[in-house]
This record gives C-alpha cells, structure tokens and sequence, in this order.
C-alpha cells in the first residue's frame, strides 16, 4: 500500500515542484526505486519520512501540504483513474459524500493489500455533513488532511458550491449548492476497460 | 393516469428496462433505460417482437409465444441492429385483471455480459441503472481491476528487464557452475595489470559436436557438466576455470612461470577429458585441443593479444590432430605463433596436417 502512497506522492512533487527538487529529496533520504512501487510492499516509515523531508524543503506545514497532494490527485489528467474510481461512487456530491464510508471496501475490492481506515460519515441538518476517518497508522501520512483536499476537488468535479473544514480528526462540510456549476463530464464506460 | 401508465411508471423506476406488453402484443409502458436504448423510436405503440428478436427460446413469433415464455430465461436481440445479447425474464399478468391488463405480460431485460459495450454504444450513465443495480459496481471494479492489471504488467516488464541485465552482469555459467567469459575476462584483465607471472590455457573441446548433434543436447550438457568437474579437479585453488563458449573453456594460471609446467597441466586436463563420460548405458567420448601461452613477471601484455596468441596455438593444436596441446612461443617453429618470442621446443609440436577444426 505505502509503494502506492510513496508514487503518488513523486507525481505531486514531480508535477508541482518539479524533477530537480524530488531527486534532491530521494537522494537525501538515500531511497531506492522499490520505494514507489506501488505493487511491492513499503514500510510506513518510508512515507512518514518523505512527508516530513518534503515539508521541510518545502517550507510548509506537513498538513497543508498533504490536502495539496489530496486536490492533486483527483484534478491532475496523471491521476485520472483516481478521479474516475471516485465518480463511480455517486451520481451527485451528495450521493458521492454517501459512497465515502465504501470507500474502504471499493478500495479493498480493487487491490485487496489496501487497507483505508474506516470512514464515518454523519449528517447533521440538511447540507451539513461531518466525516470522520479512523486513523490508520499504517498509512505513514495523516489521512484527513488527504481527504480535506481530495473532497474539495471531488465538490469541484461534482460542480457543487461547498464548504469544507478541518474539525479535528473530523472534516465539515456544508453543501451550499448542489449545482453550482456543470460538473466535469463522467463516463461510465470512458475507462481503460477493453475494448 | 391511467392504471396501466401507472404500473409501468412504477415498475419503470424499479426496473429501468422494463416493458409493459398488452395482449396484443404492443408494448403500453417501457422503462427509461429501455426508451433510451431504443431512441429514437419510441417503443410504446410498437409491438415487442418488432422491437425485440427473441433468440433463444428459438421460434417465438406472436404473443401466444411470448406468453408461453412465462418465467423462463431468455436470450433477445435488438432488431435495429448492435451486437448487443439481451437477457431478460417474462411474467405474465393475472388472467383476473388483478394488477389491470389481463393477458399482458411484463418483460424486464438486462445487457448481461455485453454491458460493457452498452454503456459506450447508448451513452448510459449510473442514473440509467436501478439504485439496486450492481451494475456500476462491476463496471467500477473493471476499472480499478485493468488499473492494476497495467500496473502489473509494466512491473512485469521492469523486473524482467532487471532480471535480463542482472543475468548478464552475473559471473558464473549456469550450466557448468564455472565462471563465464565476463567473469574471465575480467580476472584476464586482472592478471594483466599486476607484475605477477600467469598461463592461460585455452582449451576447445574435440568430438563434442558428434555427442550433441548424434545423442542430443542432454547428453551434450552431461558431457560439459562432467568435462567441468574433472578440469576443476585439475586446477588449483587459485586457478580460475571459466566456460567462454560453447564447448570452449579457458584456465588462467596465476604465478605460472614455466612453459614445460604449463603445458604438463594442458596433458594432464586433455587426459581428464579424454576418460569416457558414463550416461546410463552410454558412454561418450570426447577430447580436447589447447593452446596455451605464458605471461613472464613484468611482461608487457594486453589481454587481446594474449588471447589472439593462445588462439593461434590452439588452432596448431586443431591442425595437427586432435588431442594435442601447444604452447605459443614454444610452436614458432610449426607456424603457429610467428609473431611470438622464441620459447622452448614441446614434445607435443605439432607434424604439419589436414587443418581440422571440430565444432
């Protein structure tokens, strides 16, 4: 699973922060290319030490720059198919907000290793929705902030207006406008599915 | 509405696929995924089998037909055309007009395996398949599966990449377990960098083309496995035995110094070689021919000119007749090593002959 994390994570910094500055970081941490493998086994702490050396280099809080790499992973053309994956999830954000407490069930069925804490989700009134996502210390990141980003980009893709905060472990999200703007196109049978 | 329309409406938001058939024949109500795939005609007013070609049960012709279908499997086809395989199930409705429409059936499809296309040809979306409906959970798990399965395959190709260059960059010979020509040349290079003295024998072995062409290239191998344990067993420890090729090995000789020794060490592996190789009832005979060549303390030596030196004697040995070994500068005299210092003269200088090579 971390082989998985740990090659995200080269995308986000490769894309955002350029090639010079992730070969920098990996020689600094002296790892090798099996470290972002993402079918090999990783140790949690491989990815627990690229997060923070990244942060440092970075000049950013460890958290900020994790919901970064959340938004990354849903809007970037490279990580398209984590986009798609996602969208199978719901008809509309609403629906969407639904489906996250599968997510570690869907992410399971697609690789079986992948174990994603379990993820609560609480409606509060009507719009007003509290997530809640274990903690999982075998991920070697704080999964929240990853989320925080991940659902601000998945609102945008839905083309729904919200409003997403951290509350401690939990996240707040207020659903303003369903249909805010036309969300980006999703089709069901657009994926690398044979053809 | 009518208690007809109100029927396929609910049953529509069910069973988005669904048709509402009269006793007619004619389809009163269909689902909207079923509107969808049949636009742009509208399928109610149509009568079902204009629609629909009932593949299996095979000979269903008018409504009496379908009705008989009661509960059972069927197979259907679009008649506008596709390759898609419909599946669908018939129910006919109560004879006592319970539900309305006495002598109607309801007939729901499914894309089944052809879902995939489907999808793509008619442009569906999740809002298309029942809430129920695992359908976008398969093609969901499709997705994420082929996701994987690429991944896999370019992993595949970068350990089998790895795999090829580690295998290249290994040192041994799988077959024999000796050194391979890297691994030779390497130590080659070696002894050519330090002052110290070595000989290197260059041997080719004879006959082993008749044993692996007339016996199979089991037996050939038997023979090479065989061939290396004995010329190890010849060797000293800090000798370096390597199988360069084929049926071609080369022993180097660190602190060697002396031609008459060298060349004892060259009779002594021809008469190891020469000793038959036992393969079941089998017995395989084989020899070997060498050239061998010195390199003095201090001497000035590249590594191609002395294989080229040891080659040249190896190819006297080839031209006097098998099973011989002959030493460069010791085989001037036969024409074998020209270019070479004088050395001295071997009982084993070759008579001039046919010039054989054997594989």
């Amino acid at each position: 699973m971390n082989g998985l994390i740990n090659r995200a994570i080269e995308g986000f910094v490769r894309d955002g922060y350029g090639d010079a500055l992730w070969s920098e970081v990996v020689g600094e941490l002296a790892l090798d290319e099996a470290a972002f493998e993402p079918l090999m086994p990783c140790a949690p702490e491989v990815t627990e030490r690229l997060v923070a050396a990244l942060a440092a280099r970075l000049r950013r809080a460890p958290d900020d720059l994790l919901e970064d790499l959340g938004t990354y992973l849903v809007s970037q053309p490279r990580t398209e198919a984590v986009r798609r994956l996602l969208r199978f999830g719901g008809v509309d954000f609403e629906d969407f907000l639904h489906s996250l407490e599968d997510l570690p069930g869907r992410a399971r069925l697609a690789m079986p290793e992948f174990s994603l804490p379990e993820i609560r989700l609480h409606a509060d009134a009507a719009g007003r929705y509290r997530v809640e996502p274990g903690a999982c210390p075998q991920a070697g990141l704080r999964l929240g902030p990853v989320l925080v980003g991940l659902l601000r980009a998945m609102a945008d893709d839905y083309g729904a207006l919200v409003l997403i905060e951290p509350r401690g472990p939990a996240i707040e999200v207020r659903l303003l406008d369903a249909a805010h703007a036309d969300a980006r196109a999703f089709d069901l049978a657009a994926g690398p599915v044979p053809r | 509405m009518s208690a007809v329309a109100a029927l396929g409406a609910l049953l529509g938001r069910l069973c988005p696929m669904i048709a509402l058939v009269g006793p007619t024949g004619h389809v009163l109500a269909a689902g909207p995924t079923l509107e969808r795939v049949l636009a742009p005609r509208a399928p109610v007013g149509a009568r079902f089998l204009e629609l629909f070609e009932v593949l299996r049960p095979h000979g269903v012709a008018d409504m009496a037909g379908l009705a008989a279908l009661e509960g059972a499997r069927i197979r259907l086809r679009l008649r506008s055309g596709g390759r898609h395989a419909l599946k669908g199930v018939l129910c006919r409705l109560p004879a006592n007009g319970a539900l309305g429409l006495p002598g109607g059936v309801v007939v729901n499809l499914s894309f089944g395996i052809s879902v995939v296309e489907a999808v793509r040809d008619f442009g569906l979306t999740a809002s298309d398949f029942a809430a129920t409906d695992p359908t976008s959970e398969m093609l969901y798990l499709l997705e994420a599966k082929s996701a994987a399965m690429a991944e896999s395959r370019r992993l595949n190709r970068r350990l089998d990449g790895a795999r090829k260059a580690a295998q290249e960059q290994a040192l041994s010979d799988p077959l024999t377990g000796l050194r391979n020509r890297r691994a030779c040349d390497l130590a080659l290079d070696d002894l050519c960098r330090a002052p110290e003295p070595f000989g290197l024998l260059h041997v080719d072995l004879d006959f082993f083309k008749q044993v692996n062409d007339g016996c199979g290239h089991a037996a050939g191998d038997l023979v090479l496995q065989v061939v290396a344990r004995r010329m190890l067993a010849q060797a000293r420890p800090d000798d370096i035995l390597a199988r360069v090729g084929g049926d071609e090995f080369v022993l180097l000789l660190p602190g060697m110094d002396d031609i008459p020794a060298l060349e004892t060490v060259a009779r002594r592996l021809i008469a190891a070689i020469e000793a038959p190789v036992s393969d079941g009832p089998a017995r395989h005979r084989v020899s070997a021919s060498i050239g061998g060549v010195l390199r003095p303390a201090r001497a000035e030596a590249d590594p191609p000119s002395l294989m080229a030196a040891a080659d040249r004697a190896l190819y006297a040995a080839k031209a006097a007749g098998r099973g011989r070994a002959i030493m460069a500068g010791a085989s001037a005299r036969a024409g074998a090593g020209g270019a070479l210092s004088p050395g001295p003269v071997t009982e084993n200088s070759p008579v001039q002959g046919a010039a054989m090579r054997s594989g």
